[in-house]
């Protein structure tokens, strides 16, 4: 059970909710309120708009448990638009026809069930082809 | 003491501000099950299909995921800022949670948290119509100056039972404002409910019971011909007065034959009627079937929509097309893109993504 970790999490996974630096304007993903560019404090809530492109990605047959129902799945890393990579799976996509440089945007959708069917849903961002 | 009432159609649902529809979105999952495939499996492939093809949720999607989606594209054609919606209703049969809210998921989800209503609406066929009716009055009060209302479903059908070849997935997000705002004003509904027994599904069930084909005269087309007659009636229009009607379709042949009794064209049903192509959406079915209408209508058009929920009752409402729906159409994703956009699998798939195999 990890019900603290998914509630604090949930506005960076549902909506792809990170920070944008008043200093240098970058934008960063995942949420660290430290830029990762200029070093400065970095605090301000930023909305990506969810669109990206595939920088790489693979093909998962053997999944970790409670991913494994979904198998086969590919798993890409995004360049966002705004600059950061994320990893992230992707989906209502067919796994051979996934290439690099392939346009994606975001959507929320079922990660797994934490623990068992009995257990929280956890909701997550994923990618699709646009 | 009792007070006047001051409406002056006492039975119509009409309330004091004029209320209308700012921003709306559809969403259909991308997996589609032709009901030749059940059929083949359970029929030897004989007998008439009641539509061509249903739509699937793939592996991830409930009804949150798909109530977000929809949620997102109604945000994108009402360019409102989320926060300021004072309520997020989701009407389906099948949120995924037995009890823990669908509708605080969305909301946080679209950034409308924390100074917002927020729960689901139950009515098997017609919640999404009831939250827009609800809707309408917490706008129309003034108690608040928008409120989205979502009809979502991932309808449950037996293996091999009649309703497993309609039972489909999709569904319709509204978001309500000032008429003066609206890309189409809601002049009013009305709502016809009584006890019939047509359709349920007990506590811990897997899948629905139906009362074969009491579904029928004294459901189905009982209610939706009351209601659609009443509202007409009591709004002084006739099948003539509208340019495009929509009704709840749980195949395809009653939204036709009612709509036939009503007086009213095939033409007049033809946007909306998308039960043959995605299924019976259920909560989601005269939602969507509305939001593919509004994605062709022009300014000056007038719509009537009348729902169906089992058990039983109809929701019917006078919508009238504003000239604000030619810019904020294109705004988001349209209906017929999301049918467009098609992956056809067969029966085994299909009993896989439903979650129909026991895997322990």
């Amino acid at each position: 059970m990890e019900i603290p970790r998914h509630w604090r999490l949930k506005k960076q996974r549902y909506g792809l909710v990170g920070e944008v630096c008043p200093h240098c304007d970058a934008k960063i993903f995942p949420p660290r309120d430290v830029c990762p560019n200029c070093g400065d404090e970095a605090k301000e809530l930023y909305t990506f708009s969810g669109k990206g492109e595939v920088y790489s990605y693979t093909t998962i047959y053997e999944a970790p448990a409670g991913y494994d129902t979904n198998a086969p799945y590919t798993v890409a890393i995004v360049k966002l638009e705004e600059g950061p990579m994320v990893t992230a799976q992707l989906t209502d996509v067919d796994n051979d026809r996934v290439e690099i440089g392939m346009p994606v945007e975001m959507v929320t959708r079922k990660m797994r069930n934490d623990g068992d069917e009995r257990g929280l849903i956890v909701y997550g961002y994923k990618f699709r082809p646009r | 003491m009792t007070t006047p009432n001051p409406n002056p159609s006492p039975t119509l649902l009409k309330p004091a501000k004029p209320v209308g529809i700012i921003g709306y979105g559809a969403y259909v999952p991308r997996y589609r099950l032709p009901a030749r495939e059940v059929a083949r499996v359970w029929t030897g492939g004989k007998g008439g299909l009641p539509i061509k093809e249903k739509a699937v949720p793939g592996l991830d999607e409930d009804v949150i995921t798909m109530s977000i989606e929809a949620a997102r594209n109604a945000m994108k054609r009402a360019q409102i800022d989320p926060t300021e919606l004072r309520a997020v209703w989701v009407g389906s049969e099948s949120h995924p949670y037995a009890v823990k809210p669908t509708s605080t998921v969305v909301a946080e989800a679209i950034g409308a948290v924390p100074n917002t209503q927020a729960a689901d609406w139950e009515f098997a066929c017609k919640a999404g119509t009831e939250a827009m009716v609800a809707a309408m009055g917490l706008v129309g009060s003034g108690m608040g100056h928008y409120a989205m209302a979502i009809g979502m479903d991932t309808a449950q059908g037996k293996p091999g039972d009649a309703l497993e070849y309609t039972a489909g997935a999709g569904g319709g997000a509204y978001i309500l404002g000032p008429a003066e705002e609206s890309l189409a004003v809601i002049n009013a509904s009305y709502s016809y409910v009584t006890d019939t027994p047509d359709f349920w599904r007990r506590e811990y069930q897997k899948y629905p019971e139906h009362g074969m084909r009491f579904t029928g005269e004294p459901a189905y087309f009982k209610h939706v011909s009351e209601a659609a007659t009443h509202l007409m009636e009591a709004s002084g229009t006739t099948a003539k007065d509208y340019k495009w009607a929509v009704f709840h379709q749980p195949n395809t042949k009653f939204p036709q034959r009612v709509a036939g009794q009503l007086g009213f064209s095939k033409e007049q049903i033809e946007p909306g009627l998308l039960v043959p192509v995605i299924g019976n959406t259920y909560a989601g079915a005269a939602m969507i079937g509305l939001t593919a209408t509004l994605d062709i209508a022009q300014p000056g058009d007038r719509i009537l929509v009348v729902s169906f929920g089992s058990g039983a009752g109809s929701d019917a409402f006078d919508i009238v097309v504003t000239d604000k729906v030619t810019e904020r159409a294109g705004l988001a994703t349209k209906t017929q893109e999301y049918i467009a956009r098609r992956a056809e699998i067969d029966y085994a798939t299909y009993v896989r993504y439903r979650g129909k195999l026991a895997m322990k």
